[in-house]
């Protein structure tokens, strides 16, 4: 079983995301990480491979910085990574971030799953694995909560508005994992010593055949025109119980029409 | 004018009232049209038109309902092709956004996600969007293909402008491909009898501070006739399902009023409720980072101020 696993370096939610004065995300003014969902996906693909055989490659798209993702998941136990690199991709959209991880993974070798996390933390679009599957022509069977596989079938549970699902694919197929699936194993001190010796491949537009002009800003097929940040909200009233705090909760309700 | 195309999303036939949003703001860019995929389209119809759908488009093919995202893609993309519309609205729901993102790649047409307004601008149709955690308002426009948005729930309130309604029945062929995924086994949610939670106008959510005892909170939000949602923290105790959690892993809801009852506040969390109108707290940390967002804050026990708040509310409204 050979997986690959979609990951993405992100801006630190807990620090001041902005963006840069081209209207894209600032990705290198601020600390970035491992987008936190895709460790579940790294997770699962080492559970699935340890359980049978095979290797994990974890992709990645980024600037310079985004070896970091890389890192991060080679030191949980990821066999190999590429890091696709490139300065025409800065503010690529996800049409373009699908084709270039789609032609990514075409050269990586057929995998039998592809995994990503079922949203990036910074965009949270969960729209990439779909753009994905669809370019790679492979089953589409995203927000797993929990995932089996068995021969050449995956089959997840999906819980939904409505209803949870049992849905079922032939392998090979694309999933995406959310964050009811697993626990993510920390870096062990051996992981992290192995992760240095480990292979990381770095590849630019041009190994992967992909024209400079089907991406990057410029192809973009939406354009951010304009942003503002929000003025911070004002602030409440904050008031202590003492033996009133719920009246006074019904009386704010009031006062607000809302009852 | 030209047709804007709806994705309609209901549940077994039943229209929600997102559709109703997306067919009040598609009036906006042009002429409604509605694409029902599934059972009961033409019962719907109706009251698809008293929103504006001069059509309805039915696709009642077992080889689209049976199956996950990709076949209502591949519908979508043929209608695309034979309407050439204005846009193409889909509610902002995990399978509408999927069903947009492979469109998108379909038609070689931009797609902008969790939109939270829509309207005809200088350039064509534009956007706006709420973006890191509520802290940034993003204008956006599609600069390729047919604009395809996905629109958030609650974005616009639903307008009644009667139209035809007309009921097209639409002959698809599926790809063996787009078959390749498929659902086998349906576990209904238990019904509540409250509104759906991207829905609601107020939602009351329960944290690791109610100890697994949602009591109160369901009490509260009953009498405000909420929706009931939970943390991640709650979710993962299996106190409350996974589908009520609220926040970057769950649900984004932007309600009128938004009651955050023993949560913290983490970044995550935020992520889905920042944008709510009004937004209420109560938590015995006077330091706990909720308070930051708040308009009204109880410092306090939830157990005992949740249920003299919901016996107030009772009262006021007889
Ligand atoms: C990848 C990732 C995704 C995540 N996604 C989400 C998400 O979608 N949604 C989400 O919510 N979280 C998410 N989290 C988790 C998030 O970081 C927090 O851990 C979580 O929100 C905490 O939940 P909580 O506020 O209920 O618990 P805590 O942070 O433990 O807070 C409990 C609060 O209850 C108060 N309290 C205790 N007892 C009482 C009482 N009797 N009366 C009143 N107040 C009381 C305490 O003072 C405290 O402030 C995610 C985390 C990661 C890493």
């Amino acid at each position: 079983m050979n997986i690959v696993v979609c990951v993405k370096y992100v801006p630190d939610a807990q620090s001041e995301r902005t963006f840069d004065s081209d209207n894209t995300t600032d990705r290198v003014g601020v600390d970035g990480l491992l987008s936190e969902i895709d460790e579940y996906a790294v997770e699962e693909a080492l559970k699935i491979v340890e359980a049978s055989d095979g290797e994990v490659t974890v992709v990645t798209m980024g600037p310079a910085q985004a070896a970091d993702a890389v890192k991060k998941a080679l030191q949980m136990g990821a066999h190999k990574g590429v890091h696709v690199s490139d300065e025409a991709l800065h503010g690529s959209d996800a049409p373009a971030t699908s084709l270039v991880l789609a032609e990514a993974i075409r050269k990586i070798g057929a995998p039998d799953l592809v995994i990503t996390g079922m949203a990036s933390t910074d965009g949270i679009m969960s729209v990439v694995p779909a753009m994905l599957a669809e370019r790679l022509g492979l089953p589409q069977v995203t927000f797993a909560s929990e995932l089996t596989v068995e021969g050449d079938t995956v089959t997840i549970r999906r819980d939904g508005d409505v209803a949870s699902e049992t849905i079922v694919a032939s392998l090979p197929a694309l999933v995406s994992v959310t964050d009811q699936i697993n626990e993510p194993r920390y870096p062990s001190f051996k992981g992290i010593m192995a992760a240095k010796k480990k292979p990381v491949e770095q590849w630019g537009l041009a190994d992967l055949g992909v024209d400079a002009g089907q991406v990057g800003l410029d192809a973009a097929w939406t354009k951010v025109t304009e942003f503002a940040k929000r003025p911070p909200r004002e602030k409440g009233t904050i008031v202590v119980d003492e033996g009133d705090g719920g009246t006074k909760l019904a009386e704010f309700l009031s006062a607000q029409k809302f009852l | 004018m030209s047709e804007v195309l709806v994705l309609v999303d209901h549940a077994d036939g039943v229209v929600r009232k997102s559709t109703f949003e997306l067919l009040t703001l598609a009036r906006r860019l042009g002429d409604p049209s509605a694409v029902f995929v599934g059972e009961g389209g033409e019962a719907a119809a109706e009251s698809l038109a008293r929103y504006g759908a001069a059509k309805v488009y039915v696709v009642a093919d077992p080889d689209v309902t049976a199956y996950l995202v990709a076949p209502q893609a591949e519908v979508l993309a043929q209608l695309v092709e034979q309407v050439s519309p204005a846009a193409v609205l889909v509610p902002a729901s995990s399978v509408g956004k999927e069903v947009a993102a492979r469109l998108a790649v379909k038609t070689g047409s931009g797609l902008i996600t969790d939109a939270v307004d829509v309207r005809a601008g200088g350039e064509g149709v534009e956007t706006t969007q709420s973006v890191f955690a509520g802290s940034y308002t993003v204008t956006a426009t599609v600069t390729r293909g047919t604009p395809i948005i996905a629109v958030k729930p609650n974005s616009a309130t639903p307008e009644e402008a009667s139209a035809a309604g007309e009921v097209v029945p639409v002959e698809v062929s599926i790809s063996d491909a787009a078959k390749a995924a498929r659902i086998t086994d349906t576990q209904p949610k238990k019904a509540t009898g409250r509104p759906e939670l991207t829905e609601a106008a107020i939602v009351v959510s329960g944290g690791r501070g109610t100890g697994g005892d949602f009591g109160p909170v369901e009490a509260f939000a009953d009498s405000l006739g909420a929706a009931v949602g939970a943390s991640r923290a709650a979710v993962d105790a299996g106190w409350y399902p996974h589908s009520n959690q609220v926040g970057q892993t769950g649900k984004q809801v932007s309600p009128q009023l938004y009651v955050a009852a023993g949560i913290s506040g983490a970044i995550q969390h935020r992520a889905g409720m920042q944008t709510s109108k009004t937004i209420v707290a109560v938590n015995k940390d006077e330091e706990a980072p909720i308070f930051e967002l708040v308009d009204f804050g109880v410092v306090g026990d939830l157990f005992n101020v949740l249920p003299q708040a919901t016996e107030a509310v009772k009262a006021a409204k007889g």
